[in-house]
């Protein structure tokens, strides 16, 4: 059984029925093999939306039609909390996976509850931001630049909620079924998708904040 | 490499190189605005790349090979949307926009 | 309450104009004639069990073929208004319709013929052709396949709700031209509709590509590497990964409309800070690559036919799939020449120029292989080959068209004009319509069992390629008369000749499309006659020919091993049949799911077109429910034994 980097999983010596036949590994690992492309397929789209968006921001970054230009209300303390946040569910996520390859069914729960506490936590803090903004007048109906920052960012904190939700139900289906080949797989797919997410978010913290306070 | 020391690994390079980035912008340690934006974006790949080798192990074993492929593809296509986008853009911008209207994007609310 | 319920539909949104009565007339009475049928000859249950709940490709490519040929239709329903209306409405004459809905008019004709016929047929032969060319059973995610087509038909209903509710289309030509399409000057139905119909539908297309992709990396059949494919499915490769790279550009394109429709965002907006000429950017980096995920499986077809009927490999294989692949990527860097006009200036339209005329030097290379295949072969002049010659002669006319246009200085000149209206019709119809054409002539004994008759086959091609020049050569004339495109109205006389001339192309174009019907009615009734027993009528050289027709479900008795490019073709030159060893097959059950989400998504675009928020609500969280119904079931598949396999083939042989 392999996972999405195609590099072989522990051989399954945890494995308490040992007559799993040749040809089921082989389905398996065939089945693994198919669903980890298309997943990383359905990511390269996703990423080429998101390059979208970013090229929306660019060009509108500095459409501020008299409202509030970048400078103005970028908080970077609060970016840079949530990086953090969302940097150490990246690697608790990883850890998930990893254990989840290696039948640990109660690490791989605490992880991924973890996981998700954190994304929560980063959710929240975007969403007082919005909130703080929208409050204050400076809504996405403001400017082309306010439509484009909220879209971009509002877009990746959708992808966030998209996945907090699928982890809930993964975790409600893992109390359920246990660690099946087809859960491990489920859990390594979901895995990959929250890396991908902190990878935007680099993007994210580095053109729209880092570069909007330095141009 | 073991998975634990890979995750391990990958979340201290990405710790260290985002604290790098966001404190070169924040104490203003360089001036020059160019220059800081060209350091965070170079920061920004090299972390890119941590995540990519340490948390998602891409071009490792037999499978990942044609996912490193796609995205290094992908990578380029997305290079091309937003660079050209911004090239072709501000070039309409300024060659379509008399003064007036060149101000009224950016800043004035006549309407 | 009414609006939490039914948003802004009103009493007003029923039909109460000639051609929304009609069209809902239409509508309704091919329900209810489908219904009659089914209930009459007690075919529900068949119908459900055997079409519409099948993961098998070969029934979901049919049903693409039935699909895109009703929209083909609808499509030029429109096009025959617009003959009509320009051959007449000329001075003192308005002709017939009114300018609001010509707008319309002209708008669902693009949308239709680009998104929903020429795509469907694209992709129903992509799912009948390619499994069967790489020796394998079905696609990568059976699922996805039947969900992709079932958001590909909500997404042609949807286009065509507007008969029914609303009673106007877009009227922003066929990719809604920011500020036109913003509320500012277009606040009812008619964009909402465009913008949903094309996001469901869009989305059933890249789930396509992204699973043919997966398809065709991870399915061959062992010892068939890339290098020994034959060209249909590199074809399908290209289009697939061109699919992949640009339909989220689209989708997020039509996303940022939607915001600024629906939110008050200034992304496209005249004011506000929004930039219209972005949305041009975006939707053309989109729109470019997407007529050349058009031609690039056409081009697959062609040689596929050139080599089968020289009874000779294809010539310069690689160079034929270089030029694939370069035409694949160089049509992603050359948007920005359809607004040259715009003012980016003299750099930019001098890269982009430059760029679009490369795509020259890769066509030529498909030409010449295709040419060379030609020569000095053992040349059978049937209908699909004759399909591919009416291809070579209008195709590369309107290619060189289409140089012209290439330069920024000319195009200022003939840019939206009706010179670029012939030029794209040429490469649609000449490139992809044809080559849509001749691969359903070249494959249809392969998937129905019997041959279609020749002889009206021929007169086909012949009606078609007279048709189609005498409709499109005045427009070439009238676009360097100075005529812009979409006119619904003319003052100068000395054009309206050639007006009547391009609608008398219409009726010459009609005979041919008759004659195909025809052809269809003819070779049913002829069946018996023409019954493929060999499962290789044309002596071809690729796998799909290897398997009976029409093919059983499960494809091949036994996965075929490869040893060369022209698979089946050495097989036969080396003529031992090889030892049947039967195995196991693991085939995907039927699946409702498919159905189910896409009537969740055709709801939730409704319900978005007349915000209905409350309900586009509950069709989201049924789509998600249906999609973890789904991806948490294990027992999607099923297994076939070898014994049963070898009894049912031994029951065909007998």
């Amino acid at each position: 059984m392999t996972d999405i980097a195609g590099q072989a999983a522990v051989q399954p010596t945890h494995f308490k029925n040992a007559h799993v036949s040749a040809a089921h590994e082989a389905r398996t690992a065939e089945k693994n093999s198919k669903t980890y492309f298309l997943f990383w397929t359905y990511l390269m789209t996703d990423l080429l939306m998101f390059a979208g968006l970013f090229a929306a921001f660019a060009v509108l970054r500095g459409n501020t039609f008299g409202g509030p230009n970048e400078k103005d209300i970028y908080s970077l303390s609060l970016v840079l909390a949530e990086t953090i946040i969302l940097l150490v569910s990246s690697y608790t996520a990883g850890i998930a996976v990893y254990a989840a390859g290696r039948k640990r069914i109660k690490t791989t729960i605490t992880l991924l509850a973890i996981t998700g506490a954190l994304g929560a936590a980063f959710l929240t803090l975007e969403l007082t931001e919005f909130a703080h903004l929208i409050g204050e007048g400076n809504s996405f109906q403001r400017s082309g630049f306010l439509s484009s920052y909220f879209s971009l960012v509002g877009t990746h904190g959708l992808h966030i909620t998209a996945g907090l939700l699928w982890l809930t139900i993964l975790l409600v289906f893992l109390a359920k079924r246990g660690l099946s080949d087809s859960m491990i797989r489920k859990i390594t797919l979901f895995g990959t998708f929250w890396h991908f997410l902190d990878i935007v978010w680099i993007f994210i913290f580095s053109i729209v904040y880092l570069m909007g306070v330095s141009l | 490499m073991n998975r634990v020391v890979s995750y391990s690994t990958g979340l201290l390079l990405a710790m260290m190189l985002t604290i790098t980035a966001f404190s070169l912008v924040l104490t203003r340690a360089i001036a020059a605005s160019t220059v800081i934006i060209a350091v965070v974006l170079v920061l920004a790949m090299i972390q890119l790349a941590v995540q990519l080798f340490f948390f998602l192990h891409l071009g490792q074993g037999e499978d990942s090979k044609w996912n490193a492929v796609q995205f290094c593809f992908t990578f380029g296509a997305v290079i091309v949307v937003v660079l050209a986008s911004v090239w072709i853009m501000t070039h309409l911008n300024y060659n379509m926009t008399p003064e007036q209207v060149r101000q009224y994007i950016n800043d004035q609310s006549t309407f | 309450m009414k609006e939490l319920l039914l948003g802004r539909l009103e009493w007003s949104s029923l039909p109460h104009e000639w051609f929304t009565i009609g069209g809902t007339g239409a509508l309704i009475s091919m329900a209810l004639f489908c219904v009659a049928l089914l209930t009459y000859f007690h075919r529900w249950k068949w119908l459900w069990k055997e079409w519409l709940t099948s993961t098998d490709p070969k029934r979901i490519g049919i049903m693409y073929m039935v699909v895109a040929a009703l929209m083909l239709f609808r499509g030029a329903l429109d096009a025959i208004m617009i003959w009509l209306q320009q051959s007449i409405a000329v001075g003192a004459n308005h002709g017939y319709l009114a300018g609001a809905h010509f707008q319309q008019i002209f708008t669902a004709h693009g949308d239709i013929m680009v998104f929903f016929a020429t795509m469907g047929f694209l992709v129903g032969l992509m799912n009948l052709v390619v499994p069967l060319q790489i020796g394998a059973r079905d696609l990568a995610s059976p699922f996805l396949n039947t969900l992709g087509f079932w958001l590909y038909v909500a997404g042609a209903i949807l286009i065509n709700m507007f008969f029914v509710f609303g009673g106007e289309f877009a009227a922003a030509g066929w990719l809604a031209q920011a500020p036109l399409a913003e509320l500012q000057y277009n606040p009812g139905v008619g964009v909402d509709y465009w913008i949903w119909s094309l996001q469901v539908s869009g989305l059933g297309t890249l789930l396509g590509g992204i699973n043919f992709l997966a398809t065709i990396i991870k399915m061959r059949a062992p010892g068939m590497t890339l290098l020994r494919m034959p060209p249909f499915t590199w074809a399908t490769l290209c289009s697939s990964v061109m699919i992949i790279t640009i339909f989220p550009i689209l989708a997020i394109t039509i996303a940022m409309l939607t915001l600024d429709r629906y939110l008050g965002m200034h992304f496209f907006t005249a004011g506000g800070g929004g930039n219209p000429m972005m949305y041009v950017n975006l939707i053309w980096m989109w729109g470019h690559p997407e007529v050349y995920v058009l031609i690039i499986p056409a081009y697959g077809v062609y040689s596929e036919i050139v080599a089968t009927f020289s009874q000779k490999r294809l010539s310069g294989y690689i160079s034929n799939v270089i030029g694939l692949g370069l035409v694949a990527l160089i049509s992603q860097l050359v948007w920005l020449h359809h607004f040259f006009t715009m003012g980016a200036g003299a750099d930019v339209n001098a890269a982009f120029g430059i760029s679009t005329e490369l795509i020259v030097i890769p066509t030529a290379i498909l030409l010449f292989s295709w040419i060379m295949t030609l020569y000095r072969g053992r040349i059978r002049f049937k209908s699909p080959l004759m399909w591919f010659l009416a291809f070579i002669s209008t195709f590369t006319f309107g290619g060189m068209a289409g140089m012209l246009l290439a330069f920024p200085a000319a195009d200022y000149q003939v840019h939206n004009s009706l010179f670029l209206i012939a030029h794209f019709h040429t490469m649609i119809i000449g490139g992809a319509l044809f080559g849509i054409f001749a691969a359903i002539t070249y494959w249809f004994p392969k998937f129905i069992g019997f041959t279609l008759n020749e002889r009206l086959g021929k007169y086909a091609v012949i009606l078609w390629l007279t048709g189609f020049i005498t409709a499109f050569t005045p427009l070439y004339i009238l676009g360097f008369m100075g005529a812009t495109r979409r006119l619904d109205h003319y003052t100068n006389p000395s054009w309206q000749p050639l007006f009547i001339m391009a609608a008398l192309g219409f009726t010459i174009l009609a005979a041919g499309a008759a004659m195909q019907v025809l052809q269809v009615i003819v070779s049913i009734v002829q069946r018996r006659k023409n019954r493929d027993t060999t499962g290789d009528p044309w002596n071809a050289r690729s796998l799909e020919w290897s398997t009976p027709s029409p093919v059983p479900y499960y494809n091949f008795a036994a996965t075929p091993v490869v040893t060369s490019r022209d698979a089946f073709w050495e097989m036969k030159q080396a003529g031992k049949q090889p030892k049947k060893r039967y195995e196991d097959i693991e085939l995907s059950r039927n699946t409702p799911h498919g159905i189910y989400i896409a009537i969740g998504a055709f709801i939730f675009g409704f319900a978005m077109v007349w915000h209905m928020f409350l309900l586009a609500a509950l069709m989201l969280i049924a789509m998600i429910a249906f999609a973890i119904i789904r991806t948490f079931d294990d027992d999607t598949e099923y297994i076939l034994p070898a014994s049963k396999v070898k009894a049912l083939e031994e029951a065909r042989q007998a």
